[in-house]
């Protein structure tokens, strides 16, 4: 199998980490070479954060260069838009219809970026309303679990490896709440006009 | 033909056992572990954090975090010299805080092995400068070991406890955030089983550093790195691998890794001992490929020592400074990039900030308001630097802060401005204590403020002196942090509350205009810390009038409508901390409902 790259953005705090670390585990189950690369620290205080997830038979470098990624997984609007260069042209693009203003919006020094969402529509993205599906699935703080159910679409791993993962990595209390929102992303993804 | 250690490469895998995704810094500790080591000790500091963490949540094992790199060395000396096996761990710039006992610790050597762990970070993800500790291992003449991958994280710190012992020495294990921070699959296996240590006995030729016994040790230190010079010859943590014989590639660490994405077909000369390098098989690897290259980061190390060797390194266009991927080994051996779609460059920037809630802000605020020059540190609050707060004139490296603002006051002070020096909790029981001691020994009469926010925030919660929650929850003491700068012989010591805006400017004009030198703790919590939320605040669209002052507080949570161009504060990430109603001269903000929390999971 070939290497795969898939780059999960979005703003420090939304909870990146985890959903790679599912992938990376469910790559792992699959029995395939898997490699993961975050950055810890000063970003995760609401800065632009990615991390990326490489698997296949064999996987030498744990990052990535523009071109080069397969799925973009964005948890933001901005910050799809920022990373948009390093999907490959047939690459595919996941974004959480959601776009946090940074700071220099939200105080008047800077304006807001307009008609993000049609550029990245123009450029082939799927949307996902990842938090309304969260508190539908009645674990609001699960959009990032939703975002790995609609990406787990273009994947070629089981549900059922999915779901294991996710059972053995959440809270005991939260597994079932993280399964349906992991399906309502699955869901949203195989419903809609998603091409994968 | 591949000549290594094969079974340490995660990616060159035989059978399939079963295999477990870890950090490089879990497999640190995990190697630690496995070779034996009973104690561990460190510093927090991105990216080395998580090894101690890690390593502390072990069976069978002692950890502790201490209040500076410094001190966790000299801990691990002690345990060395009873006998038993240690870990060390600190990032990059506390290897310079630590640099004073390594020094002399290659001199004495070791009785139980002591393993260091280094953790660069090239590209400064988190950190103010990114020196390359290769320097610090010739420098100092220890042994250093590259993994690339976890896998190798693993086995090279199990065989640097061997080292160790073997040639009486400390050994320090390098890594980057992209062996740190990087998962990768590897092969868990037994702790080893050491004998008690034999019975101590006291050795002053060995452990009393003083010149007589010095001189002989500092002449006993060559011996041993000659003998090192002859493992590094044979030892199969370096790994030739000869492909296509136009190019080879000499290279270490996660650089191998970028070098093998980008140039599949190239020879290789993977370094795993990075100190001593070994000359003779260098040698041969450059006499079997047409042109030799080496590629590393952040500095020039491997290419000058290869060069001191008389071997001739081509000249490569590799940028000096930051982080390597596959792409820039690419761009530099000429391969075309792929076509990409187009960056989108005029996008607002996203750099990190104070948390909503954060009790520096109002701190930071009131500084702004009082124009003090201020010099700053290192932690969260370096933070109050970025606008719309931008208070922060200087952040250079622990405890720097307080030994700076005594040098501007030495200077003459800055005309008609306020100078104050602030620092952290963690920090300042790090290496703001003797900065102060310097100012109120030598009859400085400042104004210096601890922000006291009962933890070590920024590297992700790690207790520390003032706060006294140790590493592995065993009972220890706060310090009272009052009582101890009153000991140092500062008199004008007090404590504020920095979430109350009044109080705090009162206190900063008081002690600024006093001439005697002054401390002011601001204690409260780190936001994350409080695990209640308070109900959010809402703006009253009657009473805003628009004035803009709670933008100037730099909170996440409030933004201007942009039709309206009144304050608007968005429920999900308001924590109901209250610092705008303080700020907001209308009484426009007030009390909310609560709302359904839209903020991301843990992670
Ligand atoms: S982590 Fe704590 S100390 Fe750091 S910015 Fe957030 S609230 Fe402030
Ligand atoms: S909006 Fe006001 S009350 Fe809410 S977190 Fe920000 S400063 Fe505190």
């Amino acid at each position: 199998m070939k290497t795969t790259t898939v780059m999960l953005c979005g703003v420090g705090g939304q909870g990146t980490i985890l959903a790679a670390d599912l992938l990376a585990k469910v790559a792992a189950a699959a029995g395939l070479e898997v490699k993961l690369s975050e950055v810890h620290g000063m970003s995760q205080r609401g800065g632009s954060v990615d991390t990326v997830v490489r698997f296949g038979a064999e996987v030498f470098s744990p990052v990535t260069d523009p071109g080069m990624v397969d799925h973009l997984v964005a948890f933001e609007v901005i910050e799809a838009a920022r990373r948009i260069h390093f999907v490959k042209l047939d690459g595919r693009l996941l974004v959480n219809s959601r776009t946090m203003q940074p700071l220099p919006v939200l105080t008047g020094d800077c304006a807001a970026p307009q008609d993000l969402e049609a550029l990245l529509a123009n450029e082939g993205a799927i949307f996902v309303d990842a938090e309304e599906l969260a508190c539908e699935s009645g674990s609001p703080k699960s959009a990032n679990v939703v975002l790995m159910g609609a990406l787990s679409t273009g994947l070629p791993f089981d549900e059922d490896l999915w779901c294991d993962v996710i059972a053995g990595r959440v809270p005991q209390s939260t597994i079932e709440a993280n399964l349906r929102a992991f399906s309502l992303g699955r869901a949203a993804c195989l419903g809609g006009e998603c091409l994968w | 033909m591949i000549l290594c250690g094969n079974r340490v490469h995660g990616h060159r895998r035989g059978l399939r056992v079963s295999r477990t995704l870890l950090s490089g810094n879990e497999s640190v500790a995990r190697g630690a572990w496995e070779a034996g080591a009973v104690v561990g000790v460190g510093y927090p500091g991105t990216p080395s954090t998580e090894t101690l963490e890690h390593f502390a949540k072990l069976p069978d094992v002692y950890a502790e975090w201490t209040p500076n790199e410094k001190v966790a060395f000299e801990v691990a000396a002690g345990v060395s010299l009873a006998g038993s096996r240690v870990l060390v761990t600190m990032k990059h710039v506390g290897l310079n805080v630590a640099a004073d006992p390594l020094f002399t610790l290659a001199y004495t050597g070791v009785r139980g092995g002591i393993v260091l762990l280094v953790a660069d970070d090239p590209g400064m993800h988190s950190s103010q400068n990114e020196q390359d500790s290769h320097n610090y291992a010739a420098f100092a003449r220890v042994p250093m070991v590259d993994p690339s991958d976890s896998a190798e994280a693993l086995a090279f710190t199990r065989q640097a406890f061997e080292m160790s012992e073997r040639f009486d020495l400390p050994v320090l294990v390098r890594s980057t955030v992209r062996v740190s921070h990087a998962k990768s699959l590897v092969d868990l296996g037994e702790r080893v089983q050491l004998p008690e240590p034999a019975p101590y006995l006291s050795d002053p030729q060995k452990w009393v550093m003083m010149p007589a016994m010095a001189t002989r040790r500092r002449l006993d230190l060559d011996r041993r790195i000659s003998e090192l010079r002859e493992f590094a010859e044979e030892t199969m943590l370096n790994c030739l691998e000869l492909r296509n014989r136009s190019i080879g590639v000499v290279c270490a660490g996660a650089c191998y890794l970028h070098v093998r994405e980008a140039l599949p077909d190239a020879s290789t000369f993977k370094l795993g001992l990075t100190f001593p390098l070994s000359e003779q098989r260098l040698r041969e690897f450059a006499a079997s490929v047409e042109r030799l290259y080496v590629v590393e980061e952040a500095d020039d190390y491997f290419t000058r020592t290869v060069r001191s060797f008389g071997i001739e390194v081509e000249p490569l266009a590799i940028p000096k400074a930051g982080e390597l991927t596959p792409g820039v080994i690419r761009s530099a051996f000429g391969i075309l990039e792929p076509e990409t779609r187009e960056q989108e460059t005029d996008l607002p920037g996203r750099s990190p900030l104070l948390c909503a809630g954060c009790p520096h802000r109002l701190v930071f605020y009131a500084l702004r308001q009082a124009d003090a020059v201020v010099t700053g540190d290192i932690g969260c609050y370096a933070l109050g630097a970025l606008k719309p707060l931008g208070a922060m004139d200087s952040c250079v490296c622990m405890g720097s802060s307080i030994g700076m603002a005594h040098g501007i006051e030495l200077a003459g002070g800055v005309s008609g401005r306020p100078v104050v020096a602030v620092i952290g909790d963690s920090t300042f029981a790090h290496s703001g204590l003797t900065g102060l001691m310097n100012t109120v020994y030598n009859g400085g009469t400042g104004t210096i403020l601890i922000l006291d926010n009962r933890i070590t925030a920024m590297t992700g919660h790690q207790g520390n002196p003032i706060n006294g929650i140790t590493l592995q929850k065993r009972p220890s003491r706060e310090i009272d942090l009052e009582v101890l700068v009153r000991a140092l012989g500062v008199e004008r010591v007090r404590v504020e509350n920095p979430h109350d805006l009044s109080a705090t400017t009162a206190a900063i004009a008081e002690e600024t205009a006093s001439d005697q030198l002054s401390v002011i703790i601001f204690r409260a919590p780190c936001a994350l810390l409080i695990r209640e939320k308070a109900d959010p605040y809402a703006v009253d669209e009657d009473a805003c009038r628009k004035c803009g002052l709670c933008f100037r507080l730099g909170c996440p949570a409030i933004s201007r409508n942009e039709s309206t161009s009144q304050a608007s504060i968005d429920t999900a990430a308001c924590v109901g901390c209250g610092q705008c109603v303080e700020v907001c001269r209308y009484g426009a903000i007030v009390r909310s409902g609560s709302a359904c929390d839209f903020r991301g999971a843990e992670g």
